[in-house]
């Protein structure tokens, strides 16, 4: 990796590090015993071990001029593999935390997993963790298949990858030492965020040099989706991580709103996260990977911008549904629900584009399960914005809200949908950065297919049924005109159901390992690529030969 | 590139070409166009009825003149006087009268189970059976009198609660404050023990009979029975508040004990305070 920067991003890199390690040794020292003083320690040694690394190598020969004549995949191969490990780790703490609810005892009797904190490890590990990493290795695969160009530079690339890793870690080890914001997928405290930004402006500014030197006349739509992801998260998370630390030398901070005001911006970010991080950013991703691997055109390129600014626009009124019936002026509630209703077209148009593309290869998504992968994602997108737009109803929503039936609409969205593009795309995607001829074993991503199926399906039936019971118990009256149930009858009547659910996390999860186990086999076994592989396994274009030097 | 016609579907694609991917110019599908005014005109119809935009320091109010406040409001007393048809019975009716209604004492068995399992259960168990630490309410020589006035008092100001009328009570910690020795508290968790379990006498347990007559008695009574007056466990029964072995024993004689019994003065309402008195109540007159 070292061998591939140029000497003047061997300084560069050096530079960064030995900063980053001076930070840290400023937190060690001002955070002392606390979660501050640990996670100053942690990045400290982090970044020494990075700088003994690369000056191991600091003196290799410089990278060859040739190199500029391919693309540049080795931020994708390292981030599909830190995607699959976040995604089993991530997955195994959904599985814990699912068998918690069942079994409460199941917390070892220790404080840093109490239901409380390894909650938001699953979240964060998950969606971060696993979303995040996929979203970024495939988004440097498509950006420079699309704009016909190489990265602009190694090091951008490296800094966003492991920089988004070094967040994730010290997120989920935060959590896990109590340090927290308490706002839903907002957790990290404010050093953390202010790392993250930093991380996410790179990007930005990586993804634009890359679009910047297209050689494209036109910026392809997954382009969009994947731009409006970077740029809009920024945007929410600055927003909504304005905080005041209660001093440099502690974890604590205090956010800037208080009260409703900072209810309304959290579910604004929270909304957007879903619909800017789990939605705009996995369509991108499908955008590219699932006309691809059909060898279909996109059904409707005019579908694909009205769907865009429909969702982009749409999107960002919505949040306050997530605060029905609550202190939020109910004005602001019709806003949220009204938005939410109307948003359902695009979403359809989007899941719709990606059905109809598939019109002339159907025989392959039979065939296929890659390509299975992706179709049955775009139809649990379908699925999950419509049971969005009719959770946003606000009569539907004093029933669903508080209840498990949100969590059963999260989980069609996260594991139907982002999941399953995600293990579509990468297995679509591995075989052609690694330069293989195919997946090592067909027949294990098949099972993998049919074990995320299943697991989604036990999953989100468990909880709609739960969350409906529970959703119902809570609003029966006696004739006495007092409450039929109490809430533990209702915990009662969910035991079932929970267990059921976390039958269902395990299948997913199992997948999950075969996923990682079958790309690790793949990278390290599978046979090398020839000329005259078909168009579905092998990267359609192979890089350009008359590509020029980016930089 | 130019344009080329895609022979499934028939269309012409936009003539954009990425790494071999195109798009068709297939025209948007008229359903979208139709859903999207559909779901337009039911919006603005809501935003005409419900409150919706806003205008600097206030905001269009809908023709419905809706208002989420003042229709809870509404529903929650609507729902108050539909009820009061029985509960202001539990509110003026003697105690008494109340326990041999059997219309409304099914009231209060079906109304008192959910106020508890809600209210109560976590510390006193699903089955007011208690738990350590927590007293059963169902058995045993209750701390406070078991009448519907004595466990209505109970329940409105707590015990050893931060209401001002709060029933006190306090087991002195013997050992920690150094008024009794280690083998003298041996001597009298010994005694203790033998006033509910059948144990042989022994020297030890004489000697802790002395001790109890001395520091003991003036709470717990002469033969340890205790005394509801001032909240004191029945240590000769069965029913252990900390529990009955030795080493619990000890443990309450060691370092004293003072449950804390929240009140729900204000959290409840007056007719569900009274609710849970009658429901214990009837739940200790039938217990097994
Ligand atoms: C936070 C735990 C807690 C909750 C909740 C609680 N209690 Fe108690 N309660 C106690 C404790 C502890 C005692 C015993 C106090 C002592 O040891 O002196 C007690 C004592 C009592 C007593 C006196 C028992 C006796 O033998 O005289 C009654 C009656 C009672 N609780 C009823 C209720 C009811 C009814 C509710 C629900 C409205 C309730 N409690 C909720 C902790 C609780
Ligand atoms: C000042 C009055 C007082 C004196 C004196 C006193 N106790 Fe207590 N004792 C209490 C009270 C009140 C409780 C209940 C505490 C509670 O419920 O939290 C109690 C509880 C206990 C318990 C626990 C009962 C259970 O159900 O778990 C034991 C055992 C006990 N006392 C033994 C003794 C012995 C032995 C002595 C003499 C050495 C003694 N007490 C002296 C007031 C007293
Ligand atoms: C049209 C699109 C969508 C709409 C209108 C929508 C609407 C909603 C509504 C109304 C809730 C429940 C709020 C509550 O009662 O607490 C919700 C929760 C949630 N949705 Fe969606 N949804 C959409 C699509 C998606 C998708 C595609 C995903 C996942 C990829 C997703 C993930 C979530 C998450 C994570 C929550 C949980 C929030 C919480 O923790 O309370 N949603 N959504």
């Amino acid at each position: 990796m070292i061998a591939q920067l140029t000497l003047g991003e061997r300084r560069a890199g050096l530079i960064i590090l030995v900063a980053i390690a001076l930070v840290g040794l400023a937190m060690a020292i001002a955070g002392g015993n606390g979660p501050f003083g640990v996670h100053g320690a942690l990045v400290l040694v982090g970044a020494i071990a990075g700088t003994f690394w690369l000056l191991g190598h600091y003196l290799d020969a410089p990278p060859r001029a040739e190199r500029l004549r391919e693309y540049y995949d080795d931020p994708s191969k390292v981030g599909v593999a830190l995607a699959m490990i976040w995604a089993v780790a991530g997955m195994g703490f959904g599985v814990w935390v699912a068998a918690l609810l069942a079994w409460p005892e199941f917390t070892l009797d220790q404080e840093w997993a109490s239901f409380g904190r390894i909650r938001p490890i699953h979240t964060t590990g998950v969606i971060f963790g696993f979303g995040g990493n996929a979203l970024i290795a495939t988004s440097f695969y498509v950006m420079q298949r699309t704009c016909r160009t190489r990265l602009p530079d190694q090091l951008g690339a490296w800094f966003v990858l492991l920089g988004y890793n070094l967040f994730c870690v010290l997120a989920t080890t935060g959590y896990a030492m109590g340090v927290t914001q308490s706002k839903e997928y907002a957790e990290p405290e404010w050093y953390v965020d202010l790392w993250l930004l930093v991380v996410w402006v790179t990007y930005f500014i990586v993804y634009l040099r890359t679009l910047a030197h297209r050689r494209e006349p036109h910026i392809y739509v997954a382009n969009w989706y994947y731009l409006a992801f970077v740029l809009v998260v920024a945007m929410l998370h600055i927003v909504n991580g304005l905080a005041v630390p209660v001093s440099f030398g502690t974890d604590k901070s205090y956010p800037l709103f208080s009260g409703v005001q900072d209810a309304l911006t959290e579910w604004w970010y929270g909304h957007n996260a879903v619909a800017f991080f789990l939605t705009s950013g996995f369509l991108g991703m499908m955008y590219y990977f699932l006309p691809v691997r059909a060898g279909r055109p996109i059904y409707s390129y005019r579908l694909s911008i009205i769907s865009f600014w429909g969702i982009t626009f749409m999107y960002m009124w919505v949040g306050s549904h997530h605060l029905h019936y609550t202190a939020l002026p109910q004005w602001v509630q019709t806003l949220g629900m009204t938005f939410s209703i109307i948003l359902l077209v695009p979403s359809w148009g989007s899941a719709a584009n990606a059905l109809l593309t598939l019109n002339g290869a159907w025989h392959k998504v039979r065939d296929d399960a890659t390509l299975r992968f992706m179709m049955v994602a775009a139809v649990f997108y379908g699925l999950t914005t419509f049971e969005g737009s009719f959770l946003a109803i606000r009569s539907v929503n004093s029933l669903s809200h508080y209840t498990d039936w949100t969590v059963g609409h999260v989980h069609a969205g996260a594991l139907g949908w982002v999941a399953m593009i995600s293990f579509g795309s990468v297995y679509a995607m591995v075989p052609w950065i690694w330069k293989r001829r195919a997946m090592y074993s067909p027949a294990l991503v098949e099972v993998h297919f049919w074990l995320a199926l299943a697991g989604t399906l036990i999953y989100v039936i468990a909880m709609w049924n739960s969350g409906i019971i529970q959703g119902l118990m809570w609003r029966t009256y006696n004739e006495s005109g007092t409450l039929a149930y109490s809430f533990v009858d209702s915990l009662v009547a969910m035991r079932p159901y929970y267990i059921a659910r976390t039958v269902g996390g395990l299948c997913f999860f199992a997948g999950a390992v075969l996923g990682c186990l079958n790309i690790y086999l793949t990278a390290t076994r599978a046979p090398a690529s020839s000329a005259g592989d078909s168009a579905v396994t092998a990267d359609p274009r192979p890089p350009v030969g008359a590509m020029q030097p980016a930089e | 590139m130019k344009p080329e016609r895609d022979p499934v579907t028939g269309r012409l694609t936009t003539g954009h070409e990425w790494n071999g991917l195109t798009e068709l110019d297939t025209p948007v599908p008229k359903p979208v166009y139709f859903f999207l005014i559909v779901f337009l005109l039911f919006c603005v119809g809501y935003w005409l009825l419900m409150p919706a935009w806003p205008l600097g320091t206030t905001y269009t109010k809908g023709l419905l003149h809706q208002d989420e406040r003042a229709s809870v409001t509404a529903r929650v007393k609507a729902a108050a006087e539909q009820r009061a048809s029985w509960t202001s019975m539990i509110e003026v009716d003697h105690a008494a009268t109340v326990l041999e209604d059997a219309a409304l004492m099914a009231r209060v068995r079906e109304t008192g189970r959910t106020l508890f399992a809600d209210n109560c259960a976590m510390c006193h168990g699903m089955e007011a059976r208690g738990g350590p630490g927590f007293p059963s309410l169902v058995s045993g020589t209750p701390l406070w009198g078991a009448t519907t006035d004595a466990l209505f008092q109970t329940i409105m100001v707590g015990i050893n609660s931060d209401h001002p009328d709060s029933r006190t009570s306090q087991m002195p910690a013997f050992g920690r404050d150094g008024i009794l020795d280690a083998t003298q508290i041996d001597a009298v968790v010994a005694y203790v023990r033998s006033l509910s379990q059948p144990i042989a006498p022994t020297d030890r347990i004489a000697k802790g009979r002395e001790l109890f007559a001395a520091n003991c008695a003036a709470c717990h009574g002469e033969g340890g029975n205790g005394n509801s007056e001032i909240g004191v466990p029945d240590l000769t029964d069965t029913r252990w508040i900390y529990g009955g072995d030795s080493a619990s024993i000890r443990q309450s004689i060691w370092r004293g004990r003072q449950g804390h019994m929240p009140s729900w003065d204000g959290r409840l309402q007056l007719w569900q305070r009274r609710v849970l008195a009658l429901y214990l109540v009837d739940l200790r007159r039938h217990a097994p």
